[in-house]
């Protein structure tokens, strides 16, 4: 299995009374909450404990893209990755993702991707992702096009890659005369691309087609969510007529290891519940704008709303596999199940989350590193020899 | 007065239509709530006209045609509809959606066209005037906006919720959000054109809408100065539904 360290970089100095007074951190929240000075001391810790994930031995560090919100500092991701690019060797370096539908123009991430893959000598993990919905409402993109913006910014920017150019791309959104990138990606025939998703059919059948097979990753859902998605990718392959390799699955989830179980909890607990219950919440009409999700899934998501907008504690996020929490043999051994029933080959864990300060985080990455996950390597290679 | 049900095929898309009355057309053009029944005021209206009210493309029981991407496709559809319905002398009136839709009908062709009645017309966007946030709001808040009488709004939100009534509002939000969600409800080059329209032009605004301020009334009369204004006291983005006596008189007048 393949470990990431995955970091969203959230303003983990908010003023989280004013993040509850307001609903929500997204979108509206005012950037008055925003302190530069203290944001300057964030981003460099953040970007310290990534680069100390490749000392770790992680096999790849990860940042990704949200914007206008307290959830995550990196409205660009280029911006992390390339500052990462130059301070790390071994990594592999990926961006989860970069939402495609937001920009203008695709070529500006064919480009950008294709710069930070030169110049890490073809580290980089590419992720695509729509964006999630409230930031359809930051930025004024159309939700109800984002499918067709991002399966056609796909096609440019996989195209770019890999054809000759110069070519002429035409397209419903996008017209390009001269697609001709400079530079080209360093790897062949480009970069790996990984499909985060919360969980839905219609980028499962997209990502899972036999001309693309491309990763897809399950993110921050409850383990037995994370089962049925990742047995619908693995089904979907099998009608397709393949198998699915373990590496074209991975989960991403947050994790904290303590001394002991109890040890564990109670440090984790307030940077995880403001995490769960502050930095992710919003309304549904935020979450989800209309033709951000087809109208089947909104009716589902109306049924189970109770449940996914109240608050949770710590004791129930663990128990429901939101969140792998306790001592190292604790955490190793519910990975070990959960690998034992989902056979993931990428797991992406976030060993910051909330408010968790930096003391904190650096510990926990620690002990996963030494002591949960020299054992989570080893599963699947006996597959894969 | 009954009104009669049917869909009707134009381009390719079946539209449910409800007709009643008699005298004139008059075609009435709804909003991005729908038109899910016959209302006061088109049963008042039936009485001197001949009333068409159908449900857009995309929206209540119409179909989701597939060639619908922006407000232009409804207005050739709905040039195409009076083609297909040889209606002549048309009494055009279009409320918030429909307002706008109107517009966009008449700066291309108004042979077919009598006059012009914008209800608080989507469509023009006035300079520091911001509409509502109605994609942020849930659909309690949007019902409770739409009225300055909240009696009004009550009895709204008292009806029963159907399966069938949840399916419509979501494929309306859906539709109102293709076709105005960016740039919100309106269209940056309507305005240039606001000059073509050569019928005879009412504009009503309830004072206290609070989904698209008054205020654009201004706007939308710099820009068609020969337009009659009526701004009502006491009433909110549905002037039809809040004041239809008043509503009515002004449209027969």
């Amino acid at each position: 299995m393949q470990i990431v360290l995955f970091h969203l970089m959230p303003y983990a100095e908010l003023d989280l009374e004013a993040g509850r007074k307001n609903g929500t951190v997204w979108v509206k929240l005012p950037n008055r909450h925003f302190d530069p000075q203290k944001g300057h001391q964030l981003y460099n810790r953040y970007l310290d404990e990534l680069e100390y994930g490749e000392t770790l031995g992680f096999d790849a560090i990860s940042v990704n893209e949200h914007h206008q919100t307290a959830y995550g500092l990196m409205p660009s991701p280029i911006v992390t990755a390339s500052a990462l690019a130059r301070r790390t060797s071994r990594v592999k370096i990926a961006i989860l993702g970069s939402a495609l539908p937001l920009r203008s123009h695709p070529l500006t991430i064919a480009e950008e991707h294709a710069m930070i893959d030169v110049i890490s000598g073809g580290r980089l993990v590419s992720g695509f992702v729509r964006g999630i919905g409230a930031e359809y409402h930051t930025f004024g993109v159309n939700p109800t096009i984002s499918h067709d913006r991002f399966h056609e910014a796909h096609d440019l920017i996989v195209r770019a890659w890999t054809e000759p150019g110069p070519f002429a791309f035409q397209g419903k959104h996008y017209n390009v005369n001269y697609v001709n990138l400079w530079p080209r990606p360093f790897q062949k025939p480009h970069p790996p691309i990984w499909i985060p998703s919360q969980g839905s059919r219609e980028t499962i059948d997209w990502a899972s087609h036999p001309d693309r097979r491309y990763t897809y990753l399950q993110t921050f859902s409850p383990s037995k969510v994370v089962e049925r998605y990742l047995k619908m990718y693995r089904d979907r392959c099998n009608e397709y007529g393949y198998a699915a390799k373990d590496s074209q699955l991975g989960w991403a989830v947050p994790v904290y290891v303590g001394e002991t179980d109890e040890k564990a909890r109670a440090e984790a607990k307030p940077h995880f519940e403001a995490f769960r219950n502050v930095f992710v919440r919003m309304p549904l009409e935020m979450l989800l704008p209309p033709g951000y999700t087809s109208r089947e899934s909104y009716k589902n998501v109306m049924k189970a709303k109770a449940q996914m907008f109240g608050d949770i504690h710590i004791d129930q996020a663990i128990d429901l596999g939101l969140f792998v929490c306790g001592s190292a043999a604790t955490v190793r051994g519910a990975f070990e199940r959960y690998w034992n029933d989902m056979r993931f080959g990428n797991l992406l864990v976030m060993c910051q989350f909330g408010t968790l300060p930096g003391e904190l985080t650096r510990r926990n990455m620690e002990r996963f590193a030494q002591d949960v996950m020299p054992s989570l390597k080893k599963l699947g290679s006996e597959q894969m020899l | 007065m009954t009104f009669k049900q049917t869909f009707i095929e134009v381009d390719g898309c079946k539209v449910n239509l409800r007709r009643g009355g008699s005298g004139e057309p008059l075609l009435f053009l709804h909003g991005a709530s729908g038109a899910p029944a016959i209302m006061p005021f088109m049963e008042k209206l039936a009485a001197r006209f001949d009333v068409l009210v159908p449900e857009h493309p995309g929206y209540g029981l119409s179909d989701e045609p597939q060639w619908l991407d922006n407000i232009h496709d409804e207005a050739y559809f709905y040039l195409d509809f009076l083609r297909a319905l040889d209606l002549r002398n048309v009494t055009l009136v279009g409320n918030s959606m429909g307002g706008w839709i109107a517009m966009e009908m008449a700066v291309r062709d108004t042979s077919r066209l009598k006059s012009l009645v914008l209800v608080s017309p989507a469509g023009v966007a006035a300079p520091g005037v911001q509409p509502a946030d109605i994609f942020l709001m849930s659909p309690e808040e949007v019902v409770q906006n739409l009225f300055v009488d909240q009696r009004l709004a009550q009895a709204r939100l008292a009806e029963p919720v159907t399966p069938e009534a949840v399916d419509i509002g979501l494929k309306n939000r859906h539709t109102t959000a293709r076709l105005a969600w960016e740039p919100r409800l309106h269209d940056p080059f309507l305005p240039k054109w606001l000059h073509r329209i050569d019928v005879p032009v009412k504009i009503l605004w309830g004072r206290e809408d609070r989904i698209l301020p008054a205020k654009i009334a201004d706007e939308l009369k710099r820009l068609m100065p020969k337009a009659q204004v009526h701004v009502l006291e006491n009433v909110g983005h549905l002037p039809h539904a809040e004041k239809p006596d008043l509503f009515c008189d002004i449209v027969c007048k």
